[in-house]
């Protein structure tokens, strides 16, 4: 069942198109992740959603019911803010059940729902805390907690997790998806980061300019790019124009036969050659493509190593035990293991 | 070798300044007006030294306890009046483009420029029968003769409005322009309407300033003494107009001052009490 449906949605700010004929289809109970650089209109669609934003062209539907005009505050949605936007003049269980006092639930079954939500969010007992004695990552568990007290058909996020750090920021990504996942809310989160999208969702929708560039599963997304503009956003890649022709690449002078599993979106003509630093083969100078070493770091468990081929930076990751001995000014040969080549316009 | 003595970029003694300042500008011509107020009346134009609690004893009769009533209230109305009207226009200001809100505050300023006096003569010719507003209604068929809406109550509570506005609205600018706006989308999207969101977010989240302005309003309009005077009729006259009358027509200087400090007094109950209902919740508990 179709739970949010987007269909040709639209927005002008001035002569600026936010978001341009957009339209999504969000099954029951899915975990989605909008992704995209600053502008992309993300966070403009998510407020679409929310009815914080009134569109210029298109329809949102929720459950079935077009929601498009109807105000914010009847459309019953959860939504943590960027900001997290919670009450300083409220405590943590008046925050919580703000949207039941709304509604006019009484105060022993507020109690009761504060309880069980503090326990959701493992912050039992906190109830009675002022907002300000909170630390950063128990404020970002009362928002959402906050978001779901009414137990909302969508539930949305606004770069929640944006405001902290590294550690934690993993910590709440894993236990965001572990409640989403037991009380399965159809979840909406705009997020710029593209691990977390990849970590946490059932669906990526990747946007660029207020259009969709791609919508799908994490590694779906992450193997089949649909254009050159996905295969950079999503992950680390190597950008190379090159071009195709019966049954061959050419790229930097190189021409490589295309192999089983290569993902080839182009039938001829120039293209771009998208290869992950990690399908980066270094080889013997006289094969490959000639490049130069220029820079060489260890990332734990694999190291990298910058190369210049031309006018061309190639990255490649190395496992620890590939053996070679390498160092900046060498001259090596760069080739693309095969079945690991994506070619996009 | 001599030793390091670190250095702050203010010295010590600098702090000195301002309390030297305060008790020149402010408690000793507070002790000269305490003083003159247990002071002997020479009837003949000024006072000797001396000790006597005649002054206050005449302030407490009847009379006076009308005015200080008098008093209290048109400054308690005129404030807030002021507060209530400065809230939701500073709220509004607030969303407005920062071109639009300079422009604003520009304006609200300039009308502090404005001296009492030219604001009272403008107002009651503007509320008169011959000149005012009046003329307009009747024009427009709503009355059926000109009439004067000066001297009166409201002519003098709308002044005190007039002067205390721009005030209310520079006092609340700052902590309106910088509540996050993301506060109130999420009241609305958790069920609250427009009015809700106002009242149960915007409003207590703001209430320091709120009190901040209202008694800001009340304190200027306490000593306003010319207003009452050219808008007022003088049932409405307030003790600060007795107390010119007083200091300066009647030269009776010891009565003016006690009346200024228990006036003072009062002032100072009703703020400290307003300012214990402004505190914060979260601070109190």
């Amino acid at each position: 069942m179709t739970e949010l449906r987007i269909d040709g949605l639209s927005k002008r700010f001035g002569d600026f198109n936010a978001l341009d004929r957009v339209s999504i289809e969000i099954p029951n109970g899915k975990f989605v992740c909008l992704l995209g650089p600053s502008g992309c209109g993300k966070t403009t669609l998510l407020r679409v959603i929310a009815g914080l934003e009134t569109p210029s062209a298109g329809r949102v539907f929720v459950g079935g019911e077009d929601q498009t005009d109807l105000a914010t505050h009847k459309r019953g949605m959860g939504m943590v803010f960027q900001s997290l936007a919670l009450f300083p003049h409220l405590n943590v269980a008046e925050n919580i059940t703000y949207p039941l006092a709304i509604r006019g639930v009484d105060k022993p079954a507020r109690a009761k729902r504060a309880e069980e939500l503090l326990d959701l969010v493992r912050l039992p007992g906190m109830g009675a805390r002022r907002i300000h004695q909170l630390s950063g990552g128990q404020r970002q568990r009362v928002a959402i907690a906050r978001g779901l007290a009414i137990n909302p058909q969508v539930f949305l996020l606004d770069e929640p997790l944006s405001a902290l750090d590294a550690s934690l920021r993993e910590h709440m990504q894993i236990e965001l998806r572990q409640i989403q996942q037991r009380l399965g809310v159809t979840t909406v989160v705009v997020t710029h980061d593209q691990k977390e999208a990849l970590t946490m969702a059932d669906l990526v929708i990747v946007m660029k300019d207020g259009v969709i560039q791609q919508a799908g599963a994490p590694m779906e997304v992450y193997h089949n790019p649909a254009n050159a503009f996905v295969a950079g956003f999503i992950g680390t890649t190597n950008l190379m124009p090159c071009s195709v022709a019966d049954g061959t690449i050419t790229v930097l002078g190189q021409t490589f036969p295309i192999a089983e599993g290569d993902r080839i979106g182009v039938e001829a003509g120039p293209a771009q050659l998208s290869v992950r630093p990690d399908h980066v083969l270094i080889v013997g100078p006289d094969q490959g493509i000639p490049a130069e070493v220029t820079f060489l770091r260890d990332l734990g468990e694999s190291r990298q190593v910058m190369l210049k081929a031309g006018a061309q930076d190639i990255t490649a990751n190395l496992p620890q035990d590939s053996g070679l001995a390498l160092s900046p000014g060498d001259r090596v040969g760069v080739s693309f293991r095969p079945g690991q080549r994506v070619v996009v316009q | 070798m001599t030793a390091i003595v670190p250095e702050t970029a203010t010295p010590r003694w600098l702090g000195l300044w301002p309390a030297a300042m305060l008790g020149l500008f402010f408690l000793v011509p507070f002790g000269i007006m305490l003083a003159v107020s247990v002071a002997h009346r020479d009837p003949s134009g000024f006072y000797e030294w001396g000790f006597e609690l005649d002054s206050y004893a005449r302030f407490m009769s009847g009379f006076f306890a009308k005015v200080m009533g008098v008093s209290l209230s048109v400054s308690l109305a005129a404030a807030a009046i002021c507060v209530a009207i400065a809230f939701p226009f500073t709220v509004f200001l607030g969303s407005m483009s920062n071109r639009v809100q300079t422009w604003v505050l520009v304006i609200l300023l300039s009308v502090l420029a404005l001296s009492e006096v030219i604001i009272g003569f403008a107002l009651s010719t503007l509320l008169s029968q011959t000149a005012g507003i009046g003329n307009l209604f009747h024009w427009l068929g709503l009355i059926d003769a000109p009439k004067a809406y000066t001297p009166s109550l409201f002519a003098l509570i709308t002044g005190l409005c007039y002067i205390g506005f721009p005030f209310a609205v520079l006092v609340l600018y700052p902590p309106v322009s910088r509540l996050d706006p993301e506060i109130v989308e999420a009241a609305r999207v958790m069920g609250a309407s427009g009015p809700r969101a106002f009242f149960g977010v915007i409003v207590p989240n703001l209430r320091g300033a709120i009190v901040g302005a209202f008694i800001l309003v009340f304190v200027f309009t306490l000593g306003s003494y010319l207003l009452p005077q050219l808008l007022g009729r003088s049932e409405d006259w307030t003790l600060s107009v007795h107390i010119t009358d007083q200091a300066i027509y009647q030269s009776n200087l010891p009565f003016a001052a006690a009346m200024s400090i228990f006036l003072m007094l009062v002032a100072l109950a009703l703020v400290g009490l307003a300012s214990l209902a402004g505190r914060d919740r979260g601070a109190a508990a």
